[in-house]
């Protein structure tokens, strides 16, 4: 049984790895819909949990596959998840970074770069989207969404600053 | 590949190496890590030049994998083949991943109460906002029609038709690259 999961886990992030351009943001649409739709190891709800805590951490949000690991196979899926999401592009960026010293007149290069940043903006705004849609949200959250995005966007003001103001205030909200 | 550096830059230790991603991995809190690499590889230690740092910068944002991993691997290759970016790499992800698996066992014990089910969502919206302004400034650099319709073809097709992206990346990246090359051929004819 934990044989088969590892390994599916592997199945799963493995290829994710390797088209996650700009990043775990990327492939969060995914994600969710192979953990929560394909394999049912999470509920929505706990993919969206998963995804919070990821966001909250520090360090590359591509470490939510470690939790995703950790609750779908234990310490050693968690190992495992996050081995399988970081080594396949990992190699692709060592040939790339590579590569792109031993071509330095290739008009690939410049391609190359235009090329996948449209990729990864579609992507990016997908996985937003993902998120938005298996948290079910409500008012509440779209209206905290809507302005740290404009915080992050268009002010200085740190992010942790505007996590810590919305955990407590939905933390106070509980008790009204 | 580390020829480049090799003659003149004296070898690197693997181990100061991976203190240093280790050291940034514990300090960069919030997706400030290219600030602290800043600091750490250009500034204090001359690892890099400063277009060294702009071109490692943005190789770690298009390619595939997280970017302040990749910064270690771009970095870390450079300077000791590699061995040298897995060290740097495995220093990066280290101590966050020890915090990772710290909070996905306190979710295990009290995930399922009301007020943790209230802070992950509240939470949950903030991260979403965080993936919405990364959205936003990769964006900027996106501005002519045919990027645009890509971008906007994969926010469709993945997104909202929810179509398999695996397959839909692999169709459109060759497009989106091809279709850059053959611009940039006709500017230079």
């Amino acid at each position: 049984m934990n044989d088969t999961r590892l390994l599916g886990l592997i199945l799963v992030f493995a290829p994710l790895s390797l088209i996650s351009f700009g990043g775990g943001q990327a492939i969060v649409a995914d994600m969710q819909h192979q953990t929560v739709d394909v394999q049912h190891w999470l509920t929505d709800r706990q993919f969206v949990d998963l995804f919070a805590l990821s966001r909250a951490a520090p360090g590359p949000s591509t470490l939510i596959a470690a939790l995703i690991g950790w609750q779908v196979a234990g310490f050693l899926g968690a190992i495992v998840a996050t081995l399988a999401i970081y080594i396949p592009s990992s190699i692709a960026v060592y040939g790339a970074v590579r590569w792109w010293h031993a071509s330095k007149d290739s008009p690939w290069r410049g391609a190359l770069e235009r090329g996948l940043a449209p990729v990864a903006v579609g992507l990016v705004f997908a996985g937003a989207l993902a998120v938005l849609e298996a948290a079910h949200v409500n008012a509440l959250q779209i209206f905290t969404t809507v302005i740290a995005a404009g915080l992050l966007i268009s002010t200085r003001v740190g992010v942790y600053t505007i996590m810590a103001v919305a955990a407590l205030s939905y933390a106070l909200l509980q008790f009204l | 590949m580390s020829l480049e550096h090799s003659p003149e830059t004296p070898r690197v230790p693997l181990l100061a190496l991976m203190s240093v991603f280790f050291r940034v991995g514990i300090t960069s809190f919030g997706g400030s890590t290219a600030a602290w690499l800043y600091r750490e590889l250009v500034e204090n230690r001359g690892w890099l030049d400063e277009d060294g740092f702009v071109t490692a910068l943005t190789l770690a944002q298009v390619l595939p994998g997280a970017n302040p991993v990749n910064l270690a691997i771009y970095v870390g290759s450079q300077l000791r083949g590699g061995i040298g970016g897995a060290a740097a790499a495995f220093g990066m992800v280290g101590p966050a991943f020890c915090v990772i698996l710290a909070l996905g066992f306190l979710y295990a014990q009290f995930g399922n109460s009301p007020t943790a089910h209230a802070v992950l969502g509240g939470l949950a919206a903030v991260g979403v906002a965080m993936t919405l302004s990364i959205g936003v400034k990769l964006a900027r650099k996106v501005r002519k029609p045919v990027p645009v319709l890509i971008a906007a073809t994969l926010f469709v097709t993945v997104g909202v038709l929810h179509w398999q992206m695996i397959p839909v990346v692999l169709v459109l990246t060759p497009i989106s690259i091809g279709l850059e090359r053959m611009a940039g051929r006709k500017k230079s004819a």
